[in-house]
């Protein structure tokens, strides 16, 4: 049976190599798609509106024509830079347990943890938010949903996510390095300041940067915690819409222009998260060896 | 690195307090963890029973229980894994495999996985609308929500499994194209059967993933919260469910907790299989 494939090519092989390479392809065109159908649906908006519009208008009152997205923009800024400047740090401190102070089995047991709650969905920590954290932030400074509740829940979200890729970072500085420094004599902090942040800096600095794609995209949890008034805020008590947050209010409702001025704003969310991908991705080559 | 201390207890002085924040870090995140999820089950343990998972929502949720965002949470992953698995299998195999025949190809493919990996899933839920509820005429249904998560799940499903088929020594494949197997033998005997674990692991993934996801649901499958009798009909998942409970119906709060319960409960579940899965497989990597 099996001579008569090596003879000739047999037929199976040339329809399964058809066949797989049809998968190929069509995975590839999931992108394309992706893209297309948006810039489709913004075209609209992009024609009529034009582009310096949805940054100049007066304010984004869609019904009467006004498309203004800056609000929303420094919405996102600034829920996202909060919530990576709060997470950020206590990532590093995390995987540092993980990898030099917490006692073997001790460091599994937390990473599982940690496992765990990267799995729990947005909607969920958006509902903790917004019966919790709200409620707390509101007896503070009313009225509650607002930035910083915005920030603090998004925060907790994210920080599952960059405390593992943190500690794969850490993890990848070669072992010779530490065990030179064992050699040394160094304490466990000299070493961890002088030879394993700067060997994973450019890690670190992906995983942070990983991070913040995660929170801009991020819907569910800023949509019910963050209050969306459209507004920049001018505290952090202050609420906020995000541009993801938008979305998913006024699609259900948008028609003509205002639904594909949403689109258009889903194309400007679209362009900012590939950006911190690319920024990411370049940081990424040196990460195993630092400098 | 030259020792210059000025006095000998300052260093360890540093050191013992770094020790101190890196522990007070842990025990915050640990104390948030222990909070969130101790809220969720105390107070959705009073309301979880047979009854609530089996019986149909009453009064906008108010009462009544969650069967109708099982059925159709299930539906919906369902759809997502028969579109994504074998689209997924296929790429994977391309990937790993056939990377001399496909040089363009799959650098094309992988260059624009990558990038499908960062799209915001509220983004997969504006395509989704504009392609499959609009374009192709599925309207708000299951089959579109399924789908337009099949897209979101797929980069992940390809990378957990070509990982795994590029961990296969390359001795196997040397030993098969010895011993005359055509190609079609040695990937469905050989190959995918050694990758299988990989794949598992990466699959159980995304379940999770397709299961957590509510932006991308929300104009695509709809809100309808009846029991689904069709897949082209409009089917409420679960994570829906609790963000409709919170924001849009006053008293909504109990049941929501409930089912974020559910929810939590299913996906922790999911997430221990997956790493045991995960763990068995590098255990039998080594040999």
């Amino acid at each position: 049976m099996f001579s008569i494939n090596t003879l000739s090519p047999s037929r199976s092989d040339y329809l399964l190599a058809t066949v797989l390479r049809l998968c190929a392809v069509l995975s590839g065109v999931v992108l394309l798609l992706v893209v297309v159908f948006l810039v489709q649906e913004a075209f609209p908006a992009l024609r009529h509106v034009g582009l310096v519009r949805l940054f100049t208008d007066d304010s984004w009152h869609p019904t009467e024509g006004l498309y203004n997205l800056l609000p929303m923009l420094w919405g996102t800024m600034l829920v996202t830079i909060g919530a990576v400047s709060l997470a950020a740090p206590l990532a590093i401190l995390s995987a540092m347990f993980c990898q030099f102070y917490a006692p073997v089995s001790l460091a599994r047991w937390y990473r599982r943890l940690i496992e765990l709650l990267a799995g729990i969905p947005s909607v969920v920590y958006g509902f903790w938010g917004l019966v919790v954290l709200v409620p707390m932030i509101g007896n503070l400074h009313p009225p509650g949903p607002s930035l910083l509740a915005g920030m603090v829940v998004l925060a907790i979200m994210i920080l599952p996510t960059i405390a593992l890729l943190m500690e794969a970072s850490l993890a990848a500085v070669p072992q010779e390095y530490l065990h030179g420094a064992l050699a040394l004599g160094l304490r466990r902090w000299t070493m961890i300041r002088n030879i394993v942040l700067p060997a994973a800096r450019s890690g670190l600095f992906a995983s942070a940067v990983l991070g913040v794609g995660r929170a801009l995209g991020e819907t569910m949890a800023v949509l019910m915690v963050c209050g969306n008034v459209v507004q920049i805020p001018h505290s952090v008590f202050a609420p906020v819409r995000t541009l993801t947050a938008n979305i998913a209010l006024e699609i259900a409702y948008a028609f003509g222009t205002h639904r594909s001025a949403l689109f258009a704003s889903g194309i400007l969310l679209l362009l900012i998260v590939l950006g911190i991908v690319v920024v990411a991705d370049a940081v990424k080559p040196r990460w195993t060896y630092g400098e | 690195m030259v020792n210059k201390r000025s006095s000998p207890w300052l260093p360890l002085f540093q050191e013992r307090c770094v020790a101190l924040v890196v522990w007070l870090a842990v025990g915050l995140v640990t104390t948030l963890f222990l909070w969130l999820v101790s809220e969720i089950v105390l107070q959705g343990i009073g309301v979880v029973s047979w009854e609530f998972i089996l019986s149909a929502p009453q009064n906008a949720g108010r009462d009544g229980g969650i069967g109708p965002m099982l059925v159709a949470t299930a539906l919906i992953v369902g759809v997502c894994l028969g579109v994504s698995v074998p689209l997924g299998l296929g790429t994977a195999i391309v990937l790993a495999e056939y990377t001399n025949e496909n040089r363009r190809l799959s650098q094309w493919v992988r260059r624009s996985l990558d990038v499908l990996a960062g799209v915001p899933s509220i983004v997969f839920g504006l395509f989704g609308h504009a392609f499959f509820c609009l374009f192709l005429g599925l309207g708000f249904s299951l089959l579109s929500g399924g789908m337009t998560l099949a897209c979101m799940v797929l980069p992940l499903l390809i990378r957990s499994t070509e990982e795994s088929l590029r961990a296969i020594p390359r001795e196997y494949r040397l030993s098969a194209a010895a011993l005359g197997l055509s190609r079609w033998t040695t990937v469905t005997r050989l190959l995918i059967p050694l990758a299988l674990p990989g794949f598992a692991a990466g699959l159980i993934l995304g379940v999770g993933r397709a299961m957590a996801e509510t932006a991308a649901l929300l104009f695509t499958s709809g809100y309808v919260d009846r029991f689904p009798t069709s897949l082209l009909d409009s089917g409420r998942a679960l994570s829906v469910h609790i963000w409709d409970l919170a924001m849009n119906v006053p008293g909504g709060n109990s049941h929501a907790y409930a089912s974020a319960l559910v929810l939590v409960g299913l996906l922790f579940a999911i997430n221990l299989t997956s790493s045991f899965i995960a763990d068995q497989w590098k255990k039998h990597a080594l040999t």
